[in-house]
């Protein structure tokens, strides 16, 4: 047996890296601390695509990982119109490797951030984003805000390792000094710790965030009694709390960035904070789910310039999501071939997106059968990140770290599946260039 | 064995005092040597030839940039190109995408590129993006002077420990040097406040003065090939050029462990105002030139503007703020834990607008009124004050007075009385502009000493040749000239031709290890340790920058003065 210390999650954007686990016969055996639950049903593994496989009469029939690879590179050779697709619960390599083999077919590459804090990337081209690492919350912050998030259940380690509960250098008492607001349309397991909780209506963030700015900004004398289900009085209560605050932190999640206004909340959400910057200290930052949607987006961007919903048909790269995110080209049934990787738009995307999705030939590269494995007609088993492999991710805030290897695999990982199929692809063209 | 000769070429290599003479130079297995046998021929018929190009301070790479990037896709439409046979796809103008920046130097003839701001928790990414740059080489400088680590042995005054730690840094985030940027100023932002030279910070208890000289003095206690690289405090605004001076001042006794200046300050622009407000804004750049005249301790850069639209960015987190507060544009900002900080804020530089004109008046006045080229180096402090292929606009500005009269007659009428702009006659000849653009910047890095900046025997086979003549005089060719080179030869291979990146090896990342004692690494590490065990969200064990971000490592040694 061997203890192995400072593990790092692959699971969530909180990136824990202070795990320790046991390993013996080459299994991961015991997580000994520092890990979620979630957390640690990952690290101790759960059932896995066994082979490679190809589809055959509707039939998913195990093949070699050649057989498969060549497969893989017919598809996407001959498509006319490919989407490559998910990026997030992979290394920043393997990512790497993805934009590289977008350019060579000309695909478009979209990561899961277009279903997810898309409308946040959106809010911050157009104002910016005022924000801090999670160190500097867990050692200053003394007022902290989640809205339309619940990390006690899905970051089970934030409020821990970060924010409320967490003690730093000016925080030594931890959450006895702190105060918490929680904003939700309802009740969770977070906001019955919350000493103030604003229960607001279904879609009505935008209101509630430019109520908060007017009377940051000194116009209470605008503000109705009730905003979006929220009292005057509470609104009040809540400035004051933030004025007060040394330095104060918004936290927000998919509730704000996919209701009502969409990415327009993420506007005004950064908006009050800048209103709440003309009287102390405040930062804001989005609750990213996977632990390295925040890397494909650094990786996409330095690569293309751009961070998601990127066209490369043209040789360059190309940005507009709501044109270009996967959804919609799925649902105009545009593309005619995708490669999916490290994510489950079977599970996650809407109905009509799927339908096409179903209809298209699909590659799929993941450790782990899900949804998206029932109609793909490539499968690639592959090395669990975090566990079997290596590689950088970038955590919420985006700083990098670097996942550990802890037993070897017969899984190769991501990032050569990849390349195999780019050189195969290349050979392909070369030899019809000929 | 790879062979070149470049034959009938006008040769500027002003670390070897070679002046405008006509000589070959030979290159086998990518370094210059005396002779060659069977070599391939490059005929420069004439051409001005240069060593590689070396720029001692841009941002090109990691975490700012990239979030430059990312909330600027306005600014990714710019420069798109496709792909190529050769090169991948290009973005960006004032913040290109990792290729871009390659195939832009090297069209410019650079080889070498300093990442002047590298945050120490996040030097992985620095080291990312510097990987995924094609044919440069690079380095990067780790922030050093907002560390709680650095503060509290400032004001213990233990110097030795202090040296331990800098020294641990630098090795850990695989760093070229100390960098210091609005020292005390970025962790007050933590608080949403910033401070001058003379201010105490709260808690740490000490001031902006005592960490720059107490780095100054750790620097010193290894044979680094570089100096603190200093971003003085109160960066644009009015009247900071008394700061300026004063931050001289602070480091004039200190002796250096090699043959180099004890302290380069960087984007001196910024740095040389004059006036109390907006209004009455004015240039210093003749008293900040008249002080590196007089004293040998000190060296700049220009950070000289381009006009146009650019995106600022610094770990100077306040001044962003106070940027933003002036533009209302968009602005994001990343404080570091235990760090320091960053903030980004597009802007534009307008001729129409006077401030912006002394602006463009004061980076061009520093290098016309310092005297001795070797104590300046030409940067845009890319892309702050204009993105770095500006270079050649500036060089050719340098070169013609008549085209410095043409650019002021298009600019704000304040250039003529609250700057001396227009009534300085000096022009550059090419072999000051190769001390400016590649040997003063090679020497104050310490890297002529590894092959950078020179055309000795020895030195890396990195040639720029100019599609000039060398009595070529037209301001628009020479900028032309400059832009797009001839040939980019680097490591001995053919990178650029006519303007066209026509290879694009890797690029090799720079390094230094200071060597410490043991007995004082250990002395310091119990703090450092504590720092993680309390304060850190990241591990001991998680944070060194691992082998593999840098696959292409030059590494250089620093030991412990004698």
């Amino acid at each position: 047996m061997v203890e192995v210390t400072d593990v790092v999650c692959s699971l969530c954007g909180c990136v824990c890296d202070d795990i320790t686990v046991e390993v013996e016969d080459n299994k991961v055996t015991k997580v000994k601390k520092g890990a979620c639950s979630v957390g640690k049903s990952k690290l101790m593994g759960h059932n896995r695509i066994k082979s490679p496989a190809i589809r055959v009469n509707g039939e998913l029939k195990d093949c070699s990982y050649d057989e498969a690879i060549k497969k893989a590179a017919e598809i996407l050779a001959a498509s006319r119109r490919p989407l490559l697709y998910g990026w997030s619960s992979t290394v920043c390599e393997a990512d790497k490797v993805g934009v590289e083999l977008a350019e060579e077919i000309g695909a478009v590459i979209d990561n899961t951030a277009s279903v997810c804090h898309g409308p946040s990337v959106l809010a911050i081209q157009d104002v910016g984003l005022p924000s801090c690492t999670l160190g500097e919350v867990k050692n200053r912050a003394d007022l902290i805000i989640y809205w339309g998030a619940n990390p006690a259940e899905a970051h089970a380690n934030h409020m821990k390792r970060y924010s409320y509960v967490s003690k730093g250098f000016w925080t030594e008492e931890g959450k006895k000094a702190k105060k918490l607001v929680i904003v939700d349309v309802r009740a969770t397991k977070t906001s019955k710790m919350a000493d103030v909780f604003l229960q607001l209506e279904q879609g009505k963030d935008y209101l509630v965030f430019s109520a908060l700015r007017a009377i940051l900004y000194g116009h209470a004398d605008v503000v109705p009694d009730e905003v979006g289900g929220v009292s005057k009085k509470d609104l009040l209560e809540t400035v004051e709390m933030m004025k007060a605050a040394k330095f104060g932190m918004t936290f927000f999640g998919m509730g704000v960035t996919h209701t009502g206004a969409r990415h327009n909340n993420i506007v005004n959400a950064i908006q009050m904070t800048r209103a709440a910057h003309t009287h102390t200290k405040f930062s804001i930052m989005p609750m990213r789910g996977h632990y390295n949607v925040a890397g494909i987006n650094q990786v996409c961007t330095w690569e293309t310039g751009f961070p998601f919903a990127v066209d490369l048909t043209r040789g360059y790269a190309w940005y507009n999501p709501g044109e270009l995110s996967a959804t919609d080209l799925l649902i105009r049934q545009e593309c005619d071939a995708a490669l999916v990787i490290a994510s489950d738009p079977g599970a996650h995307f809407p109905g009509e997106s799927i339908k096409h999705l179903a209809k298209i030939p699909v590659i799929q590269i993941d450790p782990f059968p899900n949804p998206t494995t029932e109609f793909a007609d490539v499968v690639f088993p592959v090395a669990v990140s975090g566990v079997e492999a290596e590689g950088n991710v970038y955590r919420m805030d985006n700083i990098p770290i670097r996942l550990r290897k802890l037993i070897d695999s017969d899984y190769p990982p991501d990032e050569e599946i990849l390349k195999r199929i780019l050189d195969e692809v290349r050979a392909i063209k070369e030899k019809e260039e000929k | 064995m790879a062979e070149v000769l470049i034959k009938n070429g006008v040769v500027y290599d002003p670390l070897n005092g070679v002046k405008g003479e006509k000589k070959d130079i030979c290159i086998r297995d990518g370094k210059v040597v005396e002779s060659v046998k069977n070599p391939k021929v490059i005929d420069a018929e004439g051409r001005v030839v240069m060593p590689g190009g070396v720029d001692i301070h841009s941002h090109i790479a990691g975490g700012k940039v990239n979030s430059g990037r990312l909330f600027r896709p306005e600014d990714g439409r710019k420069g798109v190109e496709a792909k190529t046979k050769v090169c991948r796809m290009q973005s960006g103008y004032s913040v290109p995408n990792t290729f871009a920046t390659g195939y832009r130097y090297a069209r410019m003839g650079y080889t070498f590129v300093m990442e002047a701001a590298m945050p120490p928790l996040a030097a992985r990414h620095t080291h990312e993006e510097l990987v995924d740059i094609p044919i440069l080489d690079n380095a990067a400088l780790p922030l050093l002077d907002n560390n709680w680590m650095t503060m509290e042995y400032v004001k213990s005054g233990d110097m030795d420990l202090l040296a331990a730690y800098m020294a641990w840094m630098i090795k850990a985030t695989k760093g070229f040097g100390v960098k210091i940027v609005n020292p005390g100023g970025t962790e007050m932002w933590g608080w949403g406040k910033n401070c001058s030279l003379n201010d105490s910070v709260p808690t740490f208890d000490v001031t902006p003065a005592e960490i720059i000289k107490g780095l100054a003095e750790a620097n010193e206690k290894f044979e680094m090939p570089h100096s603190i690289h200093v971003h003085t405090n109160m960066l644009g605004h009015p009247g900071n050029f008394e700061i300026t001076k004063e931050t001289y001042d602070l480091v004039k006794g200190i002796k250096p462990e090699k043959d180099r200046q004890v302290m380069h300050t960087t984007h001196t622009q910024f740095h040389s105002y004059g006036g109390t407000n907006w209004g009455d804004f004015e240039s210093k750049a003749d008293v900040i030139a008249d002080y590196i005249n007089q004293n040998d301790h000190a060296t700049i850069d220009l950070g000289s503007i381009i006009l146009g639209d650019t995106t600022t960015m610094t770990a100077d987190g306040p001044m962003e703020y106070s940027l933003y507060q002036i533009t209302g544009r968009k602005w994001t900002n990343h404080d570091v834990e235990l760090e320091t900080g960053s903030g980004i804020t597009p802007f534009l530089y307008s001729g129409k607008s006077p401030v912006n004109t002394i602006q463009w008046a004061i980076g061009q006045e520093l290098a016309l009124l310092v005297k001795d080229p070797w104590k300046l180096a030409l940067t845009t402090d890319h892309p702050n004050a204009g993105p770095f292929i500006g270079y050649p606009i500036i060089i050719s500005m340098l070169m013609s007075k008549k085209r410095r009269d043409e650019s002021a007659e298009d600019m704000h009428k304040v250039i003529y009385d609250r700057a001396e702009y227009c009534s300085i006659d000096r022009e550059y000849d090419l072999y000051e502009i190769a001390i400016i653009t590649r040997g003063m910047a090679a020497k104050a890095l310490g890297l002529h000493e590894h092959g950078k900046g020179h055309l000795g025997v020895g030195a890396d086979g990195d040639v720029a040749i100019y599609d000039m003549s060398p009595e070529e005089r037209d301001a628009g060719k020479i900028q032309k000239a400059f832009l797009n080179t001839k040939y980019t030869i680097k490591g001995g291979q053919i990178v650029v031709k006519d303007g066209e990146v026509v290879a694009t090896p890797d690029g090799k990342t720079y390094f230094v290890t200071p060597e410490c004692d043991d007995t004082l690494t250990d002395e310091m590490m119990v703090k450092l340790k504590d720092k993680f065990d309390r304060y850190y969200t990241v591990t001991y064990n998680n944070y060194a920058v691992q082998d593999a971000y840098v696959p292409n490592p030059y590494e250089i040694k620093a030991p412990w003065r004698s």
